[in-house]
C-alpha cells in the first residue's frame, strides 16, 4: 500500500465514535469522494441469497449451521456466476453455535464452490450478527484491504447444541487429565445426580435471567404499545411477504433447500382478527393487559443468508450489476440491566447518530426496515422517535426524529412473517432492500436511501444505510 | 436409471438364453467419445451421383478407408447410398441389392445413410413439400424419391447390434457438397446420432461450416438452456458445455438448488425464471448480454406433462401445460428474433415430442403442445433466417430419465423395448442430438423437427 492511500484510509472515521461537526464533515466528504486508488472505494451490494427460513423442527431439523450456510454461499455463487472465484474474504457467523463449529464460516466456504484458497473468519454480535459482517466486509471493501467479499450468518433451533452440566463437565475434564485408576475414579467422587441433566440454550439475558420476549414485555408496556397495533404489524407482515412472492421478488433471492421454496412461517392470509384471538404468551405476571402473542413476536426459526459485497471495479470486471452501496453503519448499546432501558431499544440510539452522520433525517429516506423480533419492538421504537420526551432527554435532540411513513416501512415483510434465524436476518433485510432501492430507483430516476435497524441480545443494535447506485 | 434386461442379455448365460428364446436383444449403443467417433471398418459408397462423389471425398478427408463396391470389403463400418439422381423406382435397386450383400458384414455400430432428394408425401420430420426451390417431380420422379423413405426405414428395422440407417435430404437447388449435407454425414455417422434411427435430416440450403471442430462443434458460443436443473435439460446443459459453449443454465425458482449446484459445477450463473413469465425473453437476453456480451444460442427445454384422459381434463391442466410447452417458446423466440443482440448465426432448439407426432392416450393436451412446437419451428424458419440463424425441433421418444421412470414396471419394460434398437434412450442421447443441430455444421438444417427415439414404433 502507498504512503498516499494509507493516509487517505486512516482518514477514513471509524463507525461509533462521536458525532462532532468536523467529524461528520469527514463522513459526509468521504463517502462522497471521488474513488482513486485502491481505497476510497464504494462498497456495493451486488447479489443477495438465502435459503427459505424454515420454523424450528421442520424440514431443516437435521441440517447443521454449516450445512445451511454452505448451502446459502453456493446459491449466491451460483446467482453471481462466481464459482471458483477466490474473495477477499467471507464473513459469517452463529448465535447459538456448537462448540465443534469453532471455524463455522471458513468449514462453510471449504464445503462450496468457491476457491478454497478463500479466507473466512466468524462474528457472533447476536442478532446483529449478520448486519456486523456487511459492515466488516464492506470496511475492508471501502480501506483497498479487500476487492469483494461475503457477509452472511445462519441458525439453527433445531439443531442446538446441548451441553452438559457444569459439574459433569468439570468432573469429564479431571477424568482426562487423571493419570491412575485412583484418580480416574475420584474425578467422579463430587458429582451429584442433579449435574446429569443436559444444559439447554436459551433465550434468557445471563444477567437478569429473564427471557428476551419478558424483557419486550416490560419495553411494550412502557411505551403502551396496544394489542391491536401490534396485531397490525404483524399481519402486514405477512401480508407484504406473500405479495412479494407472489410478484417474483425473490425469485433472485432465495434458493431452495431441502424441498422448502418459501419462508414456512409465511400465513398470506393472516388478517388482524385472525392474530386478535391468539392468547398473551408474554408479560402475563405483569400489571397491565398482557398484549405479546406468538402471532405478534417471531417464531424459532432456522435459515442462512448471505450477501455478495465488492468494490465497483470488480463489479465492473465480474459484468455484475451493483444493486446499492453500503453507506455505513452505527452500533449501540444500552444499560438494560438496571432497567434504564429496554433490552431491545439500541437501535433507538445507533439510528439518530447515523442519521445525523450523513445529514439525515427519518423523513429524508426512502425505505426503512426495522428488523421485527417483536411487532412491539418496532412499535416502541417508532414511539421513541416521536417522543418529544425521549429524543430530549435520552438523544439530546431539540425536537424529537418524527415519524416514518408506514408506506415505507418494512415494505416486503420482515421477520414476523420469515421468521428470524438469529445471525441470518441481517443478510436477508441487506439483500432485500438493496434490490428494493436498485429497483426504486431505477423507476423513478432518483437516488433511493434506505435505513436499516436490528435489534441484538445484551442490550445492542446496529443501523445501517443502504443508497442506490 | 439402468437397463438391467439390457445388461443381462449382454453378459453369458442371459446371452445364450435371449438367443434360444427368440427374445429381444439391444446391444450397448455405440455413443460419441473424444478419442474417436467414426465407425470401425470401411465406408462402402454405393450409387452413382455427384452427392455420392462428395460423401466420398469428404470421408477420405475424414481418414477412412473408403470403397466403391461392396465385394471389395470384408468389414463394414458404414454403407452411404447416393439415391439422389434416381428418376423412377427401378433405379433404386442396384444399390439395394449391393447394399443387401453387405448386410452381413456391418460391424455393430455401423451405419447405412441414403442421400435423396424430397418428394411430397410421406413425412420426414420436414415440410419438405414446401422447400424453396422444390422442383416440379413427374409421378414416377416422386414415386422414387418416397421409395427411399419407405426402403430406408425397413432397413432400419431390420438392423441388429445397434446399426441405424438414417437418410439426409438435399432440397433440389442444394449442392451436394453442401456443408449442411456434409455436416449431417458426420452427424449420422456420429455416436452423437446413437440413438437416432429411421429418421432423415433435409438440407434446405448451402449455409453452414462443414469443418467445425467435431469434439466442441460449439466451441466459444453462448447458450441458455431451459428447464435445466433435472433430468435432459441438465444433460443438454453438460453436453453443450462439453461441447464448447458457455452455457447459463435456466429453471423456475423452485427447482434453484440443483440448478445453483449445475452452474456453481459449471461455473456459470445461474437464472431462476419461470418461463411463462411475460419478461422472461428478455431476463435471459439481459443476463447473457451482460455477462457475455451476446447470445447465441438457446435451447426450449423447459416442459411440464398434466396427463388426464380427455374425459377428465380440466382448465387448469390444459392451461398450463400449453403455456410452459408451446406458448413461452412462442413469446421468448420473438423477443430474441426481435433483438439485435443475439450472435451472427442464432440457432435454437425446441424439445418436442414423440407425442406431438403420433398422440398419446392421456396426453392431448401435451401432445397438442408439442405438435405445436413442430409447426411453429417450421414457421419460424424462415424468420430466423433473415438473421442468418436455424431453428429446429427434436422429438425424444422413450427416454430414460425421473420421467420415464415413474412409468409402472412392466409397461415401461414394453415401452422402452418397441423400437428398433430394443432399448430406451439416455438423456445424453437427447443432448447430442441438440448439440449437433445448433453447431455450424447444421447450418443448413432449418424448420426440421428431428426425433431421437430409436425409431419408436409409436408415430413410425
Amino acid at each position: 500500500m502507498s504512503e498516499n492511500t494509507q493516509n487517505t484510509a486512516q482518514s477514513t472515521p471509524a463507525t461509533g465514535t462521536g458525532s462532532g461537526d468536523a467529524k461528520r464533515a469527514a463522513a459526509t466528504a468521504a463517502s462522497s469522494a471521488p474513488q482513486s486508488g485502491a481505497t476510497g472505494a464504494r462498497a456495493v451490494v451486488v447479489a443477495g441469497n438465502r435459503i427459505p427460513f424454515s420454523r424450528a423442527g421442520g424440514p431443516y431439523a437435521n441440517a447443521s449451521n454449516q450445512d445451511m450456510l454452505t448451502a446459502a454461499i453456493d446459491g449466491l455463487v451460483a446467482r453471481t456466476g462466481i464459482a471458483g472465484e477466490r474473495l477477499g474474504a467471507v464473513a459469517a457467523g452463529a448465535v447459538i453455535k456448537h462448540s465443534r463449529d469453532f471455524n463455522l464460516t471458513r468449514e462453510s466456504v471449504l464445503g462450496s464452490a468457491l476457491d478454497p484458497a478463500t479466507p473466512a473468519y466468524d462474528v457472533q454480535m447476536a442478532c446483529a450478527t449478520g448486519m456486523e459482517t456487511v459492515s466488516s466486509i464492506a470496511n475492508k471493501i471501502r480501506l483497498g484491504q479487500i476487492q469483494a467479499g461475503i457477509a452472511g450468518g445462519v441458525d439453527s433451533s433445531s439443531d442446538a447444541p446441548i451441553a452438559v452440566s457444569e459439574g459433569l463437565r468439570r468432573a469429564l475434564l479431571k477424568l482426562q487429565r487423571a493419570k491412575t485408576t485412583a484418580q480416574k475414579l475420584k474425578a467422579f467422587k463430587d458429582l451429584r445426580p442433579g449435574d446429569l441433566a443436559p444444559s439447554v440454550p436459551s433465550s434468557g439475558e445471563p444477567r437478569t435471567g429473564l427471557s428476551m420476549g419478558e424483557h419486550q414485555a416490560l419495553t411494550t408496556q412502557k411505551w403502551g404499545i396496544t394489542r391491536e397495533a401490534q396485531d397490525e404489524l404483524a399481519a402486514a407482515s405477512h401480508q407484504h411477504l406473500a405479495a412479494a412472492y407472489e410478484r417474483g421478488f425473490f425469485d433472485d433471492l432465495v434458493t431452495p433447500f431441502k424441498g422448502l421454496t418459501k419462508d414456512n412461517n409465511m400465513r398470506p392470509d393472516s388478517t388482524v382478527e385472525k392474530l386478535g384471538g391468539l392468547n398473551p404468551v408474554f408479560g402475563k405476571k405483569l400489571s397491565g393487559e398482557a398484549t405479546m402473542t406468538a402471532g405478534n413476536s417471531t417464531p424459532l426459526t432456522d435459515g442462512a443468508s448471505a450477501v455478495l459485497i465488492t468494490s465497483e471495479q470488480w463489479a465492473g470486471e465480474h459484468h455484475l450489476t451493483p444493486l446499492a452501496e453500503v453507506v455505513d453503519s452505527e452500533a449501540a448499546a444500552v444499560d438494560f440491566v438496571t432497567g434504564n432501558e429496554g433490552l431491545l431499544m439500541a437501535p433507538a440510539y445507533a439510528v439518530p447518530r447515523l442519521l445525523a452522520r450523513h445529514g439525515l433525517t427519518l423523513q429524508d429516506l426512502d425505505l426503512v426496515e426495522i428488523h421485527e423480533a417483536f411487532a412491539s419492538t418496532v412499535l416502541s421504537i417508532l414511539a421513541a422517535w416521536e417522543s418529544p420526551e425521549f429524543c430530549k432527554d435520552r438523544l439530546g435532540l431539540d425536537t424529537p426524529l418524527g415519524s416514518v411513513d408506514r408506506a415505507k416501512l418494512n415494505v416486503n415483510g420482515s421477520s414476523l412473517a420469515t421468521g428470524h434465524p438469529f445471525a441470518a436476518t441481517g443478510g436477508r433485510i441487506v439483500a432485500s432492500t438493496a434490490k428494493e432501492l436498485a429497483a426504486r430507483a431505477k423507476e423513478t430516476g432518483k437516488p433511493q436511501t434506505a435505513l436499516i435497524s436490528v435489534c441484538a441480545a445484551g442490550g445492542q443494535g446496529v443501523a445501517m444505510l443502504l443508497r442506490s447506485v | 436409471m439402468t437397463d438391467t434386461y439390457l445388461d443381462m442379455v449382454n453378459s453369458g448365460l442371459g446371452k445364450q438364453l435371449a438367443g434360444k428364446l427368440g427374445l429381444p436383444r439391444p446391444v450397448t449403443l455405440r455413443r460419441f467419445t473424444a478419442a474417436g467417433d467414426f465407425p470401425s471398418g470401411s465406408v462402402l459408397v454405393l450409387g452413382r451421383g455427384a452427392a455420392g462423389d462428395a460423401a466420398a471425398s469428404a470421408l477420405l478427408g475424414w481418414d477412412l478407408d473408403v470403397r466403391r463396391h461392396a465385394q471389395d470389403v470384408d468389414r463394414v463400418g458404414a454403407v452411404v447410398i447416393d439415391y439422389t439422381e434416381v428418376e423412377s423406382p427401378a433405379d433404386l435397386a442396384d444399390a439395394a441389392l449391393e447394399l443387401a450383400s453387405a448386410v452381413r458384414k456391418l460391424r455393430p455400430g455401423g451405419r447405412v445413410i441414403t442421400l435423396s432428394r424430397p418428394a411430397p408425401g410421406i413425412g420426414t420430420g420436414a415440410a419438405s413439400g414446401t422447400l424453396p426451390g422444390a422442383r416440379h417431380l413427374t409421378p414416377s420422379q416422386a414415386a422414387a424419391r418416397q421409395g427411399v423413405v419407405g426402403m430406408l426405414r425397413s432397413i432400419a428395422q431390420e438392423m441388429r447390434g445397434g446399426v441405424t440407417a438414417n437418410g439426409i435430404l438435399l432440397a433440389d437447388d442444394v449442392a451436394a457438397d453442401a456443408p449442411g449435407v456434409t455436416g449431417a454425414l458426420r452427424f449420422f455417422l456420429s455416436g452423437r446420432s446413437a440413438y437416432v434411427d429411421g429418421q432423415f435430416l433435409t438440407v434446405g440450403d448451402d449455409r453452414g461450416d462443414a469443418d467445425v471442430d467435431w469434439v466442441h462443434p460449439v466451441a466459444g458460443k453462448v447458450a441458455v438452456v431451459t428447464g435445466a436443473a433435472r433430468g435432459i435439460g441438465a444433460q443438454v446443459t453438460r453436453t453443450l458445455a462439453t461441447s464448447g459453449a458457455t452455457v447459463i443454465p435456466v429453471d423456475v425458482p423452485a427447482a434453484g438448488d440443483a440448478l445453483s449446484k449445475l452452474a456453481n459445477e459449471l461455473r456459470v450463473p445461474a437464472l431462476q425464471l419461470d418461463v411463462t413469465d411475460p419478461q422472461a425473453g428478455q431476463k435471459i437476453l439481459d443476463l447473457a448480454v451482460s455477462r457475455y456480451g451476446r447470445l447465441d444460442l438457446v435451447v426450449h427445454n423447459a416442459g411440464i406433462t398434466r396427463d388426464k384422459m380427455l374425459a377428465n381434463m380440466d382448465q387448469a391442466k390444459w392451461d398450463s401445460v400449453i403455456a410452459v410447452n408451446i406458448e413461452s417458446q412462442l413469446r421468448i423466440t420473438e423477443t430474441l428474433l426481435a433483438s439485435d443482440q443475439l450472435g451472427p448465426a442464432p440457432r435454437i432448439v425446441c424439445l418436442a415430442s414423440t407425442s406431438g407426432v403420433a398422440g398419446n392416450r392421456g396426453q392431448t393436451n401435451y401432445a397438442a403442445s408439442k405438435a405445436g412446437v413442430i409447426g411453429a419451428v417450421a414457421a419460424t424458419a424462415p424468420l430466423i433466417a433473415e438473421k442468418g440463424g436455424t431453428i429446429n425441433a427434436v422429438a425424444p421418444g422413450f427416454i430414460e430419465s425421473d420421467m420415464t421412470a415413474k412409468i409402472p414396471a412392466a409397461r415401461r419394460q414394453i415401452s422402452r423395448r418397441l423400437n428398433s434398437l430394443q432399448q430406451g434412450g439416455t438423456p445424453e442421447d437427447v443432448a447430442q442430438a441438440i448439440t449437433f443441430l445448433l453447431s455450424d455444421a447444421a447450418g443448413g438444417i432449418n424448420g426440421q423437427t428431428l426425433r431421437v427415439c430409436g425409431q419408436s414404433l409409436v408415430g413410425a
